[in-house]
């Protein structure tokens, strides 16, 4: 057992921060500067992190889960506003499916609940969303086969992509009117092992955009507190404020390790134990990181309140990374089906 | 990045895993059950003698300097062969491994670690406890002996224990950290008396109050320097708030186990309250596990531990406090029924104050690693 980063790994992790450090949004309004965003989006194409999850000729992906989830954390501390999770997830079901390499932007499409993928029946049900959609031309869903316990891949057009809750990572709302067009396989239906892995995948980036969103609230809220004077003296300095902050970032350290033994786990371990460690860092970090955004806003006090500040971005981003292949009860519904207490929802 | 086994790992796992098949003394839980305290010298002798109790400690002091890591399949594998934890006692090997003399070390750790003589921890007084560098037990010389007069409280393992550890103030002119002595006593003699101190969940045999009147101790059991006695027990309790000194993942894991078992066993008796509560001691338990593998590791840079600790206490206490919730939520309140997940619970108020309070370490988290400017 070495659950140290290796040095590649490290490196992986600098370039990536370095890149979203100069390319990120630092304020709430560079949001709106196109011109930024393009650049950044154009450094997250041109350093391949899109495609960890694309097969080598063995069929096994070019990076592991590890590696993903790091780049996830850094693009998620720097509220990077680039498609990361939603071409990373269609080329994971891909490379499962043994489908083509895709052409143009993709991403998957969720249930309306957001807690599963979506899988096509007749057609899809309304409220289906295409998460992380920006650029995208096209969405993955499933099509079930037989009994439910396979599924082919398929396709529906993306259009209207819309900012919702987090203003980092705009979405698009398909439906029963979306056709769904099935993607030409050699053969290779996906397995209900195929999508625990693939769910395994979402979780684990999930769980690292979660720890990276808290590092960022955390230094946010801490660099507010020393800076920030009343009474004749840095808000920091009182016990009380102390105390949150602190709370704030021991919820985070604990996040970042069930985060990084949820990535390891999926390649590492077979796809149930991997979904089981997924479910449970889930549930932790999503938890955790509610937490921890809304500490971020009261530690900003009046100004944590207004659009300005950064926090809520922050908490936005937080509220859609938690609902995406399900938030706190979810997953603990997952956690305890693992451990043989209640049903088991539609991923096993 | 690897959570999995090296050969050498899983070898040594292969091996604990068949000799607990034969070896597991099947105590109660150590935190419920004043028969576990009766067997744990017992056990700790025999975990030692199979090879698997401070095997990464140095070979010097009877360990067999293997990297921390191995601790965490130590607990892992009690936990689940349904085993007692690990005895917690690493944090006064680390004390006086840091602050000892060579000869100290040599006379009093293989004994430790190998379970043949039994120490308790004399630190807190009636009132000493967070401003533990307020004590007034006094250590005054006479001749080559020191005469220690004072009152010691929340003495963990005190009526079992052959030795105290022992902070006494030597120095009464001294500033109030500075003129503090660390010793090793025997606990036979006159001068000592021990007295049990019943916990809020009635188990007797855990805490203690010392009471030491004329206690005598040769000056050549000091620990340390004069005027070290602060700065061994900072040593001290900075590793009391490591989960991986105490072997409490360990423990954590076993109550969790069981509790599974009984709701697994009788699904239909249990609401759906119980079952969430069940659901977070799960998360925690696996999250300090999991936390445990990441700081181990960080050891095999070299890294010691530093202010990171309290951030490691908080994770302990949260997770000891969230299967205490499952315990009382699942165990319930029915008076026919057993009052083990009770116990549990109550015991697990004392995580929050033993070895430095949650408020202490969160100003300790404020002060050295966010940097906020003391209040």
């Amino acid at each position: 057992m070495d659950v140290r980063l290796s040095p590649v790994q490290e490196a992986l992790r600098e370039s990536v921060s370095l890149v979203v450090d100069r390319l990120g949004p630092r304020t709430v309004r560079q949001l709106d500067d196109l011109e930024r965003a393009e650049k950044l989006e154009a450094a997250v194409v041109a350093s391949g992190w899109r495609d960890l999850r694309v097969p080598e000729v063995d069929g096994a992906p070019l990076a592991s889960g590890v590696e993903a989830a790091i780049v996830a954390e850094e693009l998620g501390h720097g509220l990077a506003d680039a498609p990361f999770l939603g071409p990373t997830l269609a080329a994971e079901l891909r490379r499962l499916a043994s489908a083509p390499a895709a052409t143009a932007g993709e991403t998957v499409v969720l249930a309306p609940s957001l807690s599963e993928f979506a899988v096509a029946v007749g057609g899809l049900q309304d409220g289906s969303v295409a998460i992380d959609a920006q650029g995208a031309e096209s969405a993955l869903v499933l099509v079930a086969r037989e009994n439910n316990d396979a599924f082919v891949l398929a396709s529906v057009p993306v259009a209207s992509v819309a900012v919702g809750v987090d203003l980092t990572r705009p979405s698009a709302v398909v439906g029963s009117a979306s056709p769904v067009a099935v993607i030409d396989q050699q053969g290779r239906a996906l397995s209900s092992d195929d999508r625990a892995t693939c769910a395994a995948l979402g979780l684990a980036l999930t769980c690292a955009d979660l720890v990276g969103i808290m590092r960022g609230a955390v230094e946010l809220a801490t660099g507010y507190a020393s800076s920030r004077q009343q009474f004749g003296r840095s808000v920091g300095s009182f016990q009380a404020v102390q105390h949150l902050l602190a709370d704030a970032l021991v919820l985070m350290e604990g996040s970042r390790s069930v985060a990084r033994h949820a990535a390891w786990a999926v390649d590492a371990l077979d796809p149930e134990e991997a979904l089981g460690a997924a479910a449970r860092a889930k549930a932790y970090c999503a938890r955790a990181a509610r937490t921890v955004c809304e500490t971020s806003i009261q530690v900003h006090g009046g100004v944590g309140n207004t659009w300005e500040c950064l926090a809520h971005v922050h908490l936005r981003r937080a509220l859609l990374s938690s609902e995406v292949l399900g938030g706190v009860g979810v997953n603990m519904g997952r956690v305890l089906a693992h451990y043989g207490i209640g049903a088991t929802d539609g991923l096993r | 990045m690897d959570f999995g086994d090296s050969l050498e790992e899983a070898a040594f796992r292969t091996r604990l895993r068949e000799w607990l098949a034969s070896n597991n003394p099947r105590l109660p839980a150590s935190s419920t059950d004043d028969e576990y305290w009766a067997g744990q010298r017992a056990w700790h002798q025999s975990l030692y003698d199979g090879g698997f109790f401070g095997a990464t400690w140095p070979e010097e002091i009877g360990g067999q300097g293997r990297p921390s890591v191995f601790d965490v399949i130590v607990d892992e594998e009690l936990a689940a062969a349904g085993a007692p934890p690990r005895p917690s006692l690493g944090y006064l090997v680390e004390g006086i491994l840091e602050h000892g003399s060579d000869e100290t070390k040599r006379r009093f750790l293989p004994g430790i670690v190998n379970g043949r003589d039994r120490w308790c921890q004399g630190f807190s007084e009636p009132d000493a406890g967070s401003d533990l560098a307020s004590l007034r037990t006094s250590a005054e010389l006479d001749g080559d002996e020191y005469v220690i007069t004072g009152h010691k409280i929340w003495t963990s393992y005190s009526d079992d224990a052959e030795w105290c550890l022992v902070l006494a103030r030597t120095d009464t002119g001294a500033a109030k950290h500075k003129g503090i002595s660390a010793f090793a006593v025997p606990m036979d003699q006159p001068g000592i008396e021990q007295r049990p101190l019943p916990m809020i969940n009635g188990i007797t045999k855990e805490f203690g109050e010392v009471l030491f009147d004329g206690a005598r101790v040769a000056s050549s059991n000091m620990i340390g320097q004069p005027g070290e006695g602060w700065a061994l027990a900072m040593t001290v309790v900075s590793h009391e708030r490591e989960p991986q000194q105490l072997g409490f993942a360990g423990r954590y894991q076993k109550l969790v186990k069981d509790m599974v078992e009984q709701v697994r066993s009788d699904p239909a008796r249990y609401n759906a309250d119980q079952i969430r509560d069940l659901g977070w001691a799960i998360v925690e338990a696996e999250m300090l596990r999991v936390h445990v593998c990441r700081r181990l590791s960080e050891r095999l840079d070299g890294v010691t531990h530093g202010p990171e600790g309290s951030i490691d206490k908080l994770l302990m206490t949260w997770t000891e406090q969230a299967v205490g919730n499952a315990a009382l939520s699942v165990g319930g309140l029915n008076p026919a029924d057993d009052d083990t997940g009770l116990k549990v619970y109550l015991y697990g108020r004392a995580q929050s104050v033993m070895g430095g309070t949650s408020q202490i370490q969160r100003n300790l988290i404020a002060d050295r690693i966010l940097h906020l400017a003391a209040s």
